[in-house]
């Protein structure tokens, strides 16, 4: 046999001219939502970004008409704000750290408890997986509301966790409205989204090679390190990017249990847009959160391959 | 003593009893096949040996010493699997240096070692290929490779050729022959498919049901079965059922209805009055248009009522009186093409007493 080694692979050369037609008509529909519906407000949002705040909100016109011929309105002068004043840095290099720490706490939550699901016996894995679920039946808001509570000066855990420190002679600390309830918050809401993707890459790994790595001496250690982990990696990098991205430009968990100390960048946009009507500069502040994510997912999927790679 | 020894290893998973009090010795350099339908409990006597799983009764020995309870990765016993369970996120070379890398070998003489297991199994130069660009008879030597390189003390194989073609599959039964002389380790072969049983093996442990119904080399066991379901199970087999009438030392004569008495042998006491099947081989039966018996011969007629070609020989199944169907087989031995017998044909068949044996129900 001579297959070359990362050849690539062409599934559709073989195609014919009907199977195209069928691939375009199956495609084509969500395709063209995602253009109307994506595309093309990110580019008025990057276009916008470079534009002058309208006299009434919204934005002014980057181009127009007149007697005197064409004329261009553009301004680097939002990107230049956001360069140079050190509070929009701050609150980047913020979200970017509460993104980074979600999606760390979430990937160490997660894997044991997939690792469990996807090693139950089959009818007790879709209750577990059931479980994982049931949070999604009530909406979102409440269930940051409910945190609200949880956390609340009153509610039983910071009580108990006050007495403890008022008995170690340390002054009682307030937990909502702090980096800590934002980040509980994070957490709890990303949770699922690294679970399912990690449990449905855990589910297919096949068992004979654990017992493979057993009997040629490895330990419980090294099969989850050498064969489990490795074999894992697509799964631990579609569940950080779906936590870290929405993280990344949260608003409604620091919005409600972050107070004035826990403020993320999202929350930022959100200002800029609805209470400064400052949409270009909303615009500005946007492009460059999906720049930061982007390049955040591009730098782990590469890390992930090089990693991959020097396994085994 | 005894290398691998299983004293009355029963398993059991909830009502069904897997493995039922096996007992068995195997001799260090020993090629030794757990042979029986899918379903009779030789994977499971595989893993109780390789540690994936321990016995609900009885011990596991090695070297004289208790493994029952010791846990895979610390027995110098390795698995070839059916799957052949190679690393797919590992190379060639990584697989085949997994169990040295466990055991911290130094990476100078891992990397001697490997290339000369490579070379041991004709993959020389496909270190740095990935499992899944192999084809299946070159993954089947990267398993192989993997699971010698530490020289293990037993080496079992599960169904190793079960997922190869018939071509490569016959090559590959004569590599394991060649290896296994040439690494001297102990292998355990469990299959299903009793050719590759009788072609490989120095030993046959025959298993039914979760025991081991019989023990023996190839040819002991194929001559010589000693059950009713060996006889069947092992090769192709005539079984006609009769009682004992009369007997003589080995002798009996047998009487089987429509046919009246017929000579046998049996190789276990047996009762006058007892009932069982006589079984005769189809290669044994001498089938021509006419035969004049030799002192010590059995003789029938018959009709052929159908024939197989294999070309190499032809089978008849010969209907006897009394509706009964026997089968015996001709090797094709003249030049050219010779039809022996058509459909319809009468002839004789006659098959040497000995040959036929006396089975208990």
């Amino acid at each position: 046999m001579s297959i070359s080694r990362g050849a690539p692979k062409r599934p559709f050369s073989s195609m014919t001219s009907r199977a195209r037609l069928a691939r375009w008509a199956l495609s084509g529909p969500p395709l063209t939502f995602l253009a109307i519906f994506f595309l093309i407000p990110t580019l008025i949002m990057a276009l916008a970004s470079f534009g002058w705040p309208g006299r009434e909100g919204g934005f002014s016109p980057l181009w127009y008409h007149d007697a005197a011929g064409w004329h261009f309105d553009f301004t680097l002068g939002n990107y230049r704000d956001i360069f140079t004043l050190r509070l929009f840095l701050v609150l980047y290099l913020r979200s970017l750290g509460y993104a980074l720490a979600t999606t760390g706490f979430c990937l160490v939550g997660a894997y044991p408890l997939s690792l469990v699901i996807a090693r139950a016996r089959v009818g007790y894995r879709n209750l577990l997986l059931l479980l994982v679920i049931v949070p999604f039946w009530s909406n979102f808001l409440i269930r940051i509301y409910a945190w609200m509570i949880i956390l609340g000066p009153q509610a039983a855990l910071s009580r108990g966790i006050n007495a403890v420190l008022g008995l170690c002679g340390i002054r009682a600390v307030n937990l909502l409205f702090s980096p800590f309830a934002v980040m509980m918050g994070l957490v709890y809401v990303s949770l699922p989204f690294m679970i399912l993707p990690l449990y449905a890459n855990l589910e297919k790994h096949d068992p004979a090679l654990l017992e493979a790595a057993r009997d040629l001496g490895a330990s419980a250690w090294s099969c989850f390190w050498r064969v489990t982990f490795p074999l894992s990696v697509p799964g631990v990098i579609a569940g950080a990017t779906l936590v870290f991205v929405p993280a990344l430009g949260a608003f409604a968990v620091p919005d409600i249990l972050g107070g004035t100390r826990g403020i993320m960048i999202g929350n930022v946009i959100e200002m800029e847009f609805l209470q400064a009507r400052d949409w270009p500069f909303g615009a500005a502040l946007s492009i460059i959160l999906t720049i930061l994510a982007l390049g955040a997912t591009g730098i782990a999927a590469w890390a992930a391959r090089r990693g991959i790679k020097a396994y085994g | 003593m005894a290398l691998l020894e299983i004293r009355k290893a029963t398993r059991r998973f909830g009502h069904f009893v897997a493995v039922r009090e096996v007992s068995l010795e195997i001799e260090a350099g020993e090629f030794f096949t757990l042979l029986g339908p899918s379903g009779c409990g030789k994977t499971t006597l595989l893993r109780l040996i390789a540690g994936f799983d321990t016995p609900d009764e009885g011990r596991i020995l090695l070297d004289g010493c208790d493994i029952t309870l010791t846990p895979p990765e610390r027995r110098p016993v390795h698995t070839i699997f059916q799957s052949y369970a190679l690393f797919p996120h590992m190379t060639v070379a990584d697989n085949v240096a997994f169990p040295l890398r466990m055991a911290r070998v130094a990476h100078g003489e891992i990397r001697v070692r490997v290339a000369q297991a490579l070379r041991e199994v004709q993959l020389a130069g496909m270190g740095e290929r990935l499992p899944q660009e192999l084809s299946g008879g070159q993954k089947q030597r990267v398993a192989i490779a993997r699971a010698l390189i530490d020289r293990p003390r037993v080496l079992l194989l599960d169904e190793p050729l079960a997922a190869l073609d018939l071509k490569l599959r016959e090559q590959m039964q004569l590599e394991l022959i060649t290896l296994q002389r040439l690494v001297g380790i102990t292998f355990v072969y469990v299959t299903h498919d009793q050719g590759e049983a009788l072609a490989l093996s120095h030993r046959i442990g025959v298993m039914n049901a979760g025991r081991i119904v019989q023990l023996g080399a190839p040819d002991a066991v194929y001559e010589f079965p000693q059950t009713r379901f060996v006889a069947d199970f092992i090769g192709t087999c005539n079984l006609l059922e009769g009682t004992v009438r009369r007997q003589t030392g080995a002798r009996l004569t047998l009487e089987v209805s429509g046919l009246g008495e017929l000579a046998a042998s049996a190789r276990t006491p047996v009762q006058v009055g007892e009932r069982g099947v006589l079984a005769v081989r189809p290669e044994k039966v001498r089938i021509a248009a006419q035969i004049v018996p030799a002192p010590g011969e059995v003789h029938l007629q018959g009709v052929i009522h159908d024939q197989l070609y294999l070309g190499d020989v032809t089978v008849y199944k010969v209907e006897l009186a009394g509706g009964r169907l026997l089968e015996a087989l001709l090797p094709n031995s003249a030049a050219g093409v010779v039809k022996f017998f058509e459909v319809g044909d009468h002839v004789d068949l006659a098959w040497r007493a000995e040959a036929a044996l006396f089975l208990h129900d």
